[in-house]
């Protein structure tokens, strides 16, 4: 085949459009971000760097290293993200375990449809199922509240009023984040388990090793890569969501990045600092993106050594 | 949990209960929400009895209202451009970037993996400024929705086709090529026929994930005939609506069900084997 021309040619159309809207739209929000406003707060981008003017960057930055609002913002995103990732963790890990060992044939097929599923399902429609079952007089509602969880949440000030789940609490925002992104952080950990060599934890329990400590000692620690990779997966989409806390909270209380940047963005019109935070929260994400891939790295050279 | 530490080879029942548990809690809240698409009432709390008004009933219903309407039909048609553009675009990549080796093939190979990993809000806000700020003369609207959608779709078309372009292999091709056929020959009438599952299961999940996206698509909307039916969910889900919304989102979810059923037996149907790259595109 007339070869390398042909085949550069085909890839050209997607590469161009791809350059276009995706490398060239991102270099609109530096632009952005390091331009001006004109009177009527539009933004005034400056696409030549040599132009740049870092002023709203070190705006946000002094507010942050302040503790103004936007460290109030982020410190809340990562509280919430962080405890709705502990949380995906503790129960995403024994469905995982259990899907990919104690699983076979039909049956495993069955559990991983139904893991799958909620991926096809709109998270829209999902969190609009969860806004019907806890609105005041809801299914979930009236149930919590008879078996005593509502009291429960009341009692540990996780709710501030009996009835109240839709009302600004940062516990619902959080599990409601855990319900949207779980099936991202079961998946990766099923396939690592799956992966694992039987035969391995079947050696450490000839060696005398206990349940306990074969899991301990010799699945838990292959299984990391898989919950890297779960928990870099829930955590991306997690930093970025806005209308989850929207829908079950709408509250300006329980404003994470994501919000903050969809009101300035969006919403809004101060775009030059929404512009800003956009860049900011993409450097965390680059930052957590990296730190994964090398562990992750390193991880499989250590298998590699071993 | 004493059982599950003398015989490490057992079901262990507490792992049974959290999984059955964890399913049911993912699947269930969702369940609730489609019966009371035919509640026989205007509560979405409270049961009425069975009844399909909101589906085809004369007024607010799926079928009459006319907002519920135009977002299903703006939904469905950004859907159909977006398959018509982002497949002949992605195949054409894949295709390129898999036989394509040497200069910039590295770089291209990390640029089409990038939105994969970029959460939505960024691609969002990306795309409205460029359109404010670069492309004002397009505006922001359905042309808008159109291209955001494809740039976001294109990965996974060339994800799933360059699976298929590594299991077949370059032995056809070349077997084409030794019988002298030339290179728009192997291409038409030797690759593509090959890669045709592998296009459909492409094309049935740009449409799936067309229909259900909502940032990028609520980012470059413009008025309220640029409504789709998640916008309409992220926009009235906190009001005081009607079970007709759950009507709709149930219609719209039944939509995405068929279309990944169809591609992935008519993959298993013409790709035999080959099971394992829908499966995973599936679970992308």
């Amino acid at each position: 085949m007339s070869s390398r021309r042909t085949w550069r040619f085909l890839a050209l159309p997607g590469v161009v459009w791809l350059s276009v809207f995706f490398l060239v739209a991102f270099y609109a929000v530096l632009a952005v971000a390091l331009g001006n406003e004109n009177s009527l707060s539009e933004p005034v981008p400056f696409w030549n760097p040599l132009d740049w003017n870092v002023g709203y960057l070190l705006e946000v930055l002094r507010d942050i290293v302040h503790g103004g609002h936007y460290l109030t913002v982020f410190l809340r995103t990562f509280a919430f993200v962080g405890i709705a990732m502990a949380l995906s963790l503790a129960i995403g890990y024994p469905v995982a375990y259990f899907a990919a060992r104690h699983t076979r044939g039909r049956w495993r097929g069955l559990v991983l449809l139904l893991l799958v599923l909620p991926f096809w399902i709109n998270y829209l429609m999902r969190m609009l199922a969860w806004i019907n079952l806890l609105s005041a007089d809801g299914w979930a509602t009236r149930f919590l509240h008879t078996v005593g969880i509502e009291r429960l949440f009341i009692w540990l000030g996780l709710l501030s009023t009996e009835g109240g789940w839709l009302d600004g609490q940062p516990s619902t925002v959080i599990l409601a984040l855990v319900y949207g992104y779980i099936p991202f952080l079961i998946l990766p950990l099923y396939a690592v388990l799956d992966r694992i060599d039987q035969r391995q934890i079947e050696a450490a329990r000839d060696l005398g090793a206990s349940a306990l400590s074969g899991f301990l000692r010799v699945t838990l620690p292959l299984s990391v890569p898989g919950i890297l990779a779960g928990v870099v997966l829930v955590a991306l989409p997690m930093f970025g969501d806005y209308y989850t806390p929207d829908l079950v909270s709408a509250s300006t209380k329980t404003n994470i990045i994501g919000n903050q940047i969809d009101q300035l963005t969006r919403q809004g019109s101060e775009k030059v600092t929404g512009a800003v935070l956009t860049i900011l929260l993409s450097l965390l994400l680059v930052v957590l993106m990296v730190y994964y891939l090398r562990t992750t790295r390193r991880a499989d050279e250590e298998t590699a050594n071993a | 949990m004493t059982r599950w530490f003398r015989n490490p080879w057992g079901k262990p029942r507490w792992l049974v209960v959290v999984t059955a548990l964890y399913i049911v809690w993912s699947i269930l809240p969702v369940g609730i929400a489609i019966l009371f698409a035919f509640n026989n009432g205007r509560s979405r709390t409270t049961w009425q009895g069975f009844s399909l008004r909101w589906f085809t009933g004369s007024t607010g219903s799926v079928l009459h209202d006319p907002a519920l309407q135009g977002a299903l039909k703006h939904t469905l048609f950004l859907g159909v451009l977006c398959v018509l553009v982002a497949t002949p675009l992605g195949v054409a990549l894949a295709l390129g970037l898999q036989r394509w080796r040497g200069r910039g093939s590295g770089t291209v190979n990390t640029m089409m993996l990038l939105p994969l990993v970029t959460p939505e809000i960024v691609m969002g806000v990306a795309l409205l400024l460029l359109f404010l700020n670069v492309f004002p003369g397009l505006g922001l609207g359905t042309k808008a929705q159109a291209i955001g959608q494809v740039t976001f779709t294109l990965s996974y078309v060339v994800v799933i086709v360059r699976g298929r372009l590594v299991s077949i292999g370059r032995e056809y091709e070349e077997a084409a090529a030794d019988l002298g056929a030339p290179p728009h020959d192997q291409l038409l009438r030797v690759l593509l026929p090959l890669l045709a599952p592998a296009i459909i299961a492409s094309a049935a999940v740009v449409f799936a994930l067309s229909i259900d996206d909502f940032v990028v698509t609520q980012y470059l909307s413009s008025d309220a005939s640029t409504t789709t039916v998640p916008m309409l969910l992220y926009a009235t889900a906190r009001g005081a609506p009607t079970p007709a919304l759950n009507a709709i989102a149930t219609v719209t979810l039944l939509i995405t069900l068929a279309t990944l059923a169809l591609a992935f037996f008519v993959y298993r149907r013409f790709a035999g084997g080959g099971q394992a790259a829908v499966a995973a595109a599936l679970e992308v």
